[in-house]
């Protein structure tokens, strides 16, 4: 921002809305990282873990909705600092979303225990995961910086994601056709891919606003999207 | 959904360009009071029916410009205008232009309530008085009733009309100097911070009718309150050190200014 605002305690609220949104991220992301790798080591302490932090991230989300509310009310923001509120609201909701995701994934690790993934099943999960964080982790550090050719960037790079979830779904399908006992498992673990395939829309989601907040237009065009799952159908039964 | 073709929105992007009728156009006006200039070749046209709010801070210009336009700076020493101001399209600074007449034309009213020390009918009777509008006393009264009407003060003056002006309260005092204004059947009413010296309530009464005045006047006004020239307008134009920073949509420069000095200036980031 190029300068301060001559009332000083009103740079004071945004800076606050901004760190409360920078640690707020850094939960989702743990939480995430953490639910990932409880489900692939079966590690039910640490899902145990990730289910009871979800708190934090709905009382921060609460917190800075109550912030913005009040600093709209004292200062009657227009222009870039308007937007600077609307986004922080805005990305405070998508945050709280990644929690909710990442505490839905760990919850499932109790079911899927002692069914004996596939490595390679878990390996495709892990690398979904990893795409997903670093697009989380991106997206978190455009907001620090905004830079709005990163926001770009990053906004049209969600199709990666999307093809791995298409290739995660089919295996999945496959596992369930070969042999019906992997139903139950494959189910939570279809849930679990289309939770990390989630949080790459929400970072897609949060570029897009801090798009927003830079330049106080939409960025054009639609957004790239690989995920073809939608039309998906298992192969029918060979007789 | 009813789809347009790029040709066609351009069309209609087009012809409602076209439709911007133009009440007065200033063209490079420049200002100086004795060896100081206060205003540097600003160039800015005021939209038919539009309210226009100029904004900037202490000193920009802004009321300079705005006094220029009815001519009241001719009443201060050393005051030197150049460039050309038109009114419909006539140069208002023309030797052969009545100033009386113009100042009728374009009316104007001030930060403080200034009523005249009479009675409120007369305070709205004096201007259609002068100007020779009314034949009878009862062409008077209509007009003494329609202003105050249209002013928002009917109702709270009707009973007491041979009373004092400034024994009323200060918005109402200042609703009375718009119906003052408004009595001549001015075509362009400019004010300069009406709301400055009032109450909320007052000021939301002089907002609320500064909204069904556009319908048949040409408003500009001065504002120190950025959110009364959000509120009140559909132009800006913004002022700085003597300058047109830049004049658009209101919509657009409390949004999302093009240029820097409004975007510091509205954010309250100066400096």
């Amino acid at each position: 921002m190029s300068s301060t605002h001559i009332v000083s305690i009103y740079d004071e609220e945004l800076k606050y809305l901004t760190r409360r949104i920078s640690e707020m991220g850094g939960t989702a992301e743990q939480m995430v990282s953490d639910a990932v790798r409880a489900l692939v080591t079966t590690d039910g302490a640490l899902a145990q873990k990730v289910i009871s932090e979800d708190v934090v991230l709905d009382n921060a989300e609460r917190q800075i909705n109550e912030k913005a509310v009040l600093t709209i009310t004292k200062r009657q923001p227009v222009s870039a600092d308007l937007r600077e509120i609307l986004g922080a609201v805005r990305i405070a909701a998508e945050l709280e979303r990644v929690g909710d995701l990442g505490k839905n994934t760990a919850k499932r690790v109790i079911a899927v225990q002692g069914s004996g993934m596939p490595r390679k099943l878990a390996r495709g999960l892990e690398h979904l995961a990893e795409l997903a964080l670093m697009q989380l982790k991106e997206v978190l550090d455009v907001y620090a910086t905004r830079s709005v050719e990163k926001a770009k960037a990053i906004r049209e790079r969600d199709d990666e994601i999307d093809a791995i979830y298409t290739s995660l779904f089919r295996e999945l399908l496959t596992y369930m056709m070969e042999d019906p006992r992997n139903i139950t498992p494959c189910t939570h673990l279809l849930f679990c891919a289309k939770n990390i395939e989630r949080i790459g829309d929400h970072a897609t989601n949060i570029a897009e606003t801090i798009y927003f907040m830079a330049t106080g237009a939409q960025p054009e065009g639609e957004r790239p999207k690989d995920d073809n799952t939608a039309s998906l159908v298992a192969a029918e039964p060979s007789a | 959904m009813n789809i347009l073709s790029e040709a066609a929105v351009e069309k209609a992007l087009d012809k409602k360009m076209n439709d911007v009728s133009y009440k007065m156009i200033g063209q490079d006006v420049s200002v100086y009071y004795g060896d100081k200039r206060a205003l540097y070749d600003v160039n800015l046209n005021v939209r038919e029916n539009t309210v226009t709010a100029l904004i900037g801070p202490s000193g920009c210009g802004k009321s300079t410009f705005l006094r220029t336009l009815n001519r009241m700076n001719d009443t201060i020493d050393g005051c030197r205008v150049t460039g050309r101001i038109a009114l419909d399209g006539d140069d208002i600074y023309d030797p052969s232009i009545d100033v009386v007449e113009l100042r009728a034309r374009v009316g104007m009213v001030f930060q403080k309530p200034n009523p005249f020390p009479k009675s409120i009918y007369e305070n709205v009777a004096y201007g259609p008085r002068i100007h020779g509008l009314a034949r009878t006393r009862a062409e008077m009264d209509a007009i003494v009733e329609k202003s105050l009407q249209r002013a928002g003060l009917w109702n709270e003056v009707k009973d007491r009309l041979q009373e004092s002006g400034t024994g009323l309260s200060g918005g109402q005092q200042q609703r009375l100097c718009i119906a003052r204004a408004v009595a001549v059947s001015p075509e362009v009413i400019l004010m300069d911070e009406p709301c400055s010296a009032l109450d909320p309530i007052a000021t939301a009464r002089v907002e609320e009718l500064i909204h069904e005045l556009r319908a048949n006047f040409t408003i500009v006004i001065v504002t120190h309150s950025m959110q009364q020239a959000a509120r009140v307008s559909q132009r800006t134009a913004m002022f700085h050190l003597g300058q047109l920073v830049e004049e658009n949509d209101t919509d657009k420069i409390f949004t999302n200014p093009d240029d820097q000095r409004t975007q510091d200036y509205i954010m309250g980031r100066f400096g």
